[in-house]
Parts: structure tokens; C-alpha cells; sequence
């Protein structure tokens, strides 16, 4: 038992030294500046600021809404892939691994070609009806970023669901579809419940991911959008205050860790 | 099987066209078409060029990328290294201390990579370890970042792990190390294989961590993406992106190829 635990000893002593270390010396550096004693003093500034109050209310939407968004989106395509299929259906599937490997402000940019003041779709509406400038003025508010998180994001709940979905036996659709029920009432009674844990695990992981989001809120370029994480870089690297980063960091690890050791848990109780 | 009515299959395939096309094969083709063209504001990009990708594959994009592949190489292997190493040591204990293990090193996925950036930052600008300003700090925020992917896919790996090899090993007198070696890893090789693509691409792609603390004479490809994009050189970011998702690809390709040689076996 105590050479187990030995063994053990190497990978943990460099986890502690490069990540649990860190995060205790942002955790003191909070409470704590280079000058001064401990107090709660910076906590008390960074909530009194109007811009702290708005990352941390845009960040507390955001994520809750692009899972539910990509929840949706995900178990309708793979839906759709695995039970109802198509030629290519396969070619589908790879492409969603593909698309996995891809960093996520690469949807950003994309949009800004799609979406932007400039981009495609203002592009042709000006054409056709000779406006002065398109609709679609979307990007730079929080709606861009929504958009943005749930195109990212849907495939990583997918490519579990269908992995679930491979398991399934499908004599229990053709017993069930036999007996008269009809689509959606197979899609809720039988498959719904078999990928109730994978939903529920993606779900969690997404959530965090959504909340930890960094690079398609700094492609988006836009000062109407901050969430927290884009408050720790601007404190830090552009403000170089870095107190109120450390501040800000440790509010953004509670929620984060706190929502995803929660999920884990309920998960676990649910049978995942 | 699920649909039976040919209608209803085909406006299920039209929704389906309708909702995967505009949002996951457009941004990417979009990216692809614009790193040809100078302009683009209309249906089509126009002013087709390569002159973003002679810029993108010399100077400092070229170097930029070398800073990737070789940041990514080395920390997905070390992450592979030590996400093994504990997987395999947190298998072998009783089911408490195991918990507390994948909590511990499942954690980095739950803490915001900005967050791991500014506290590798801020320990690291000190003593008694000084790293600020060097290549390794870089790396060392991205291995924290790939290890608990290593671990976490590791570890379900060797759930799954028939025990049976590994006693039958050791019934015929094979030391622990000689089973791990000879029995174990080669089992495990196909799942390494996979893990060590994972890390790699996240690596590639990281940006987080990154902005927070890369000096500047380590410059990884992301944040020349982001540095041309900010200045509103939109097109020549694209070239850089297909750059980088080009050479994401090629390794992975690579990679997947060593894993289609170990299944043979």
C-alpha cells in the first residue's frame, strides 16, 4: 500500500507544483497585495465596479444558454445521424471529429466574414435592396458570442450522444414502432432515456467549457461583451493590475469548479 | 428506422441540411475561401491571391509556427508521460484515494485556462522558480492544461483493460515491470496514441493561457492569428488559421497512423 502510494507521489508533487501552487498564490495575491496586509479590500472594490457586476451577469447567461442551445442542436443531429441515416451520414460523423480538433476563435473569425459590418450577408442585403447598411449588426453584442459558443460547442456534445446512440439496440425501435408508437413518442420513451447520462455528462462539460470561454470572446473584438475570464486578461495584461485579476480569477474558479463538482455529483447520483 | 414516411424523412434530412450546413461546414469553408482572397463583401470572396500564404509560411509566421509544433509536441508528451504515470499508479489504489486522484487531476478542465495562465504567471515570476520570459513558461501552462485530457482518457482506458493479461503474466513469473512493459502499454498503446493526438491539438489551438504569459521572442501561432486579426488584417488570419488547422491535421493524420499499426498486432 505505502509503494502504491509512492508511486503514486511523482505525477501528484508536479500537479501541486505547477497548477495547485499557482492557483494558492492567486488565491493569496487576492487577499493579499504585494504592499499592504491582508484584507478584503480588493474583493470589496472589483464587486462595487459596474464592469465586474456586467462580466459576471454576461457570463452567468452565456454559458447556461449556449449549453442549452447546444444540447438542443446536438441531440437533434445525432438524432438524425444515427436513426434516421443518409449517404454521407458517416462523412458527417468524421467531419464532426475533425471540426473537434479545430480551435474555437476559428468560428469567430468565420462570423466575421459571415456576420460582420462588411461581411457576406450585409454584403448581399445591401445589394439586393440598396440600403446603406445590412441587418445584421449581431457580432459585436452578446448574441454573436451565443452564436459563436453553440456552433463551437454542439459537436462536443454529439460525438458522445452518437457513441450512446451506437449502443442502443435498435430491435427496441423496430419492437417499439411495431407496436404503433410513432416517432416522437420512440424519440422520448426509448431513446431519450438511454442517453439521458451521456446528455447530462456533456451537458456539465459543455457548461464549464461555455463559462471558461476565452478566445471567441476575444476575436468578437468587442468592448460590449466581457465575461469574467475576458476580465482577467484585461485587468491583468492591459491594466496590469493585477490584484483585481486575482480577484476576479478566484470568483470565476468558484463558479466554474462549483458548477462542474455539482454536475459531477448529480450525475453520479442519476446513474451516469 | 425511426421514420418510416418518405415526406417526413426527407423534410427531417432538409432540416437537418438546413441547420448543419450554415453552421458547421460554412465557417470553415468561409475561413478556406477567404485566405485566397483580398475582399469580400459580397456573396462571393473576390481579389483571389496566395500572397497570404507566401506571407503565412515565411518570417514570422513560419517561426511562429515552428513555436507551435514544437510547444504542442513537448507538452502533449510530457502530459502523456505524467497523465499515464498517474492513471496507471491511481489504478493501482484502493477506490477512496483513486476519487481523490481523478478530482485532483480532473480539476485543470474546471479552472479557466485564463485563470491557469495567470497563476503560472504570477508563480513563476518569482522565486525560488523563475520562468517569466521564457519558453518554458509557455509550456508549462500547456501541459497543466493537456494533462487531466491525458489523464481522463487514460484512466477510462484502463477500466476497460481486460485483467486477466496482466495476471496471466504474472502467474508465469513476470516481474510488475516487465508486465507493465511488455503487457500493459501495448494494450494501452491504441488509447495512448489517442490521448497524445487530443493533447497535441488542444495545445495547437490554445490561446488562453498563452495570452497571458508568451514572451516575445515565443510567439505561438494563435496569437499571431489573434495579433492579425486585431489589426484588421482579416484575410491574412485565415491564411495563418489554415495553416494551423493544416498542421493540426497532418499530425493527428500521423498519429492515427501509428494506432492503425499497434491494432494490427
Amino acid at each position: 500500500m505505502v509503494r502504491r502510494l509512492l508511486w503514486a507521489l511523482p505525477p501528484v508533487v508536479l500537479l501541486v507544483l505547477f497548477f495547485l501552487y499557482p492557483l494558492l498564490l492567486v488565491v493569496q495575491q487576492s487577499l493579499q497585495p504585494d504592499t499592504g496586509d491582508t484584507s478584503l479590500q480588493p474583493y470589496a472594490d472589483v464587486f462595487a465596479s459596474g464592469a465586474f457586476r456586467e462580466a459576471l451577469w454576461t457570463t452567468v447567461w452565456l454559458a447556461p444558454a449556449a449549453t442549452a442551445g447546444c444540447l438542443v442542436l446536438g441531440f437533434f443531429l445525432a438524432l438524425v445521424i444515427a436513426f434516421v441515416p443518409f449517404r454521407g451520414a458517416r462523412a458527417v460523423a468524421k467531419f464532426i471529429d475533425v471540426f473537434l480538433s479545430f480551435p474555437s476563435f476559428l468560428i469567430t473569425l468565420a462570423l466575421l466574414f459571415i456576420y460582420g459590418t462588411v461581411g457576406m450577408a450585409n454584403g448581399m442585403w445591401t445589394d439586393v435592396t440598396g440600403a446603406a447598411e445590412g441587418p445584421f449588426q449581431f457580432l459585436t453584442t452578446p448574441w454573436g458570442v451565443l452564436l459563436a459558443e453553440i456552433t463551437y460547442f454542439t459537436p462536443f456534445v454529439m460525438r458522445p450522444l452518437l457513441a450512446a446512440f451506437s449502443h442502443l439496440d435498435t430491435a427496441q425501435l423496430e419492437a417499439a414502432s411495431s407496436l404503433g408508437a410513432r416517432a416522437p413518442r420512440i424519440v422520448r420513451q426509448v431513446i431519450l432515456p438511454e442517453a439521458l447520462p451521456a446528455l447530462a455528462a456533456d451537458g456539465s462539460l459543455v457548461l464549464v467549457l461555455c463559462l471558461n470561454e476565452f478566445g471567441i470572446v476575444l476575436f468578437t473584438g468587442a468592448k460590449g461583451v466581457t465575461t469574467l475570464p475576458m476580465l482577467v486578461y484585461g485587468k491583468a495584461i492591459l491594466e496590469s493590475d493585477y490584484p483585481g485579476a486575482c480577484v476576479v480569477a478566484v470568483v470565476n474558479v468558484v463558479i466554474s469548479v462549483g458548477l462542474y463538482g455539482l454536475y459531477r455529483v448529480v450525475s453520479r447520483r442519476a446513474g451516469a | 428506422m425511426l421514420v418510416h414516411s418518405r415526406g417526413t424523412k426527407w423534410a427531417v434530412w432538409a432540416l437537418f441540411l438546413v441547420l448543419f450546413l450554415p453552421l458547421f461546414a460554412l465557417p470553415l469553408l468561409v475561413v478556406l475561401g477567404a485566405s485566397f482572397a483580398t475582399h469580400w463583401s459580397s456573396i462571393l470572396p473576390s481579389g483571389p491571391t496566395t500572397a497570404h500564404y507566401s506571407a503565412a509560411t515565411r518570417g514570422e509566421a513560419l517561426q511562429a509556427l515552428t513555436t507551435s509544433l514544437v510547444t504542442a509536441l513537448a507538452a502533449s508528451l510530457i502530459a502523456l508521460t505524467v497523465g499515464t504515470w498517474a492513471a496507471l499508479a491511481a489504478a493501482a489504489l484502493p477506490k477512496r484515494v483513486r476519487r481523490l486522484l481523478d478530482a485532483l487531476f480532473v480539476l485543470p478542465v474546471a479552472v479557466p485556462s485564463v485563470v491557469v495562465g495567470l497563476a503560472i504567471l504570477v508563480a513563476f515570476s518569482q522565486p525560488p522558480i523563475l520562468l517569466n520570459g521564457t519558453r518554458w513558461i509557455v509550456i508549462a501552462a500547456h501541459t497543466v492544461l493537456v494533462t487531466a485530457f491525458a489523464y481522463q482518457s487514460v484512466s477510462a482506458a484502463i477500466v476497460r483493460l481486460d485483467p486477466a493479461y496482466e495476471q496471466a503474466a504474472a502467474s508465469l513469473g513476470a516481474r510488475p515491470g516487465y508486465v507493465l512493459w511488455r503487457v500493459k502499454l501495448p494494450l494501452l498503446l491504441p488509447s495512448l496514441t489517442a490521448a497524445a493526438g487530443l493533447c497535441f491539438a488542444l495545445s495547437m489551438g490554445e490561446l488562453s493561457a498563452t495570452m497571458m504569459l508568451y514572451p516575445p521572442d515565443w510567439t505561438p501561432l494563435p496569437v499571431l492569428i489573434y495579433a492579425a486579426t486585431d489589426r484588421g488584417s482579416l484575410f491574412a488570419g485565415s491564411a495563418l488559421a489554415v495553416v494551423l488547422m493544416t498542421a493540426t491535421l497532418l499530425v493527428l493524420l500521423a498519429v492515427s497512423r501509428i494506432r492503425t499499426k499497434a491494432s494490427y498486432r
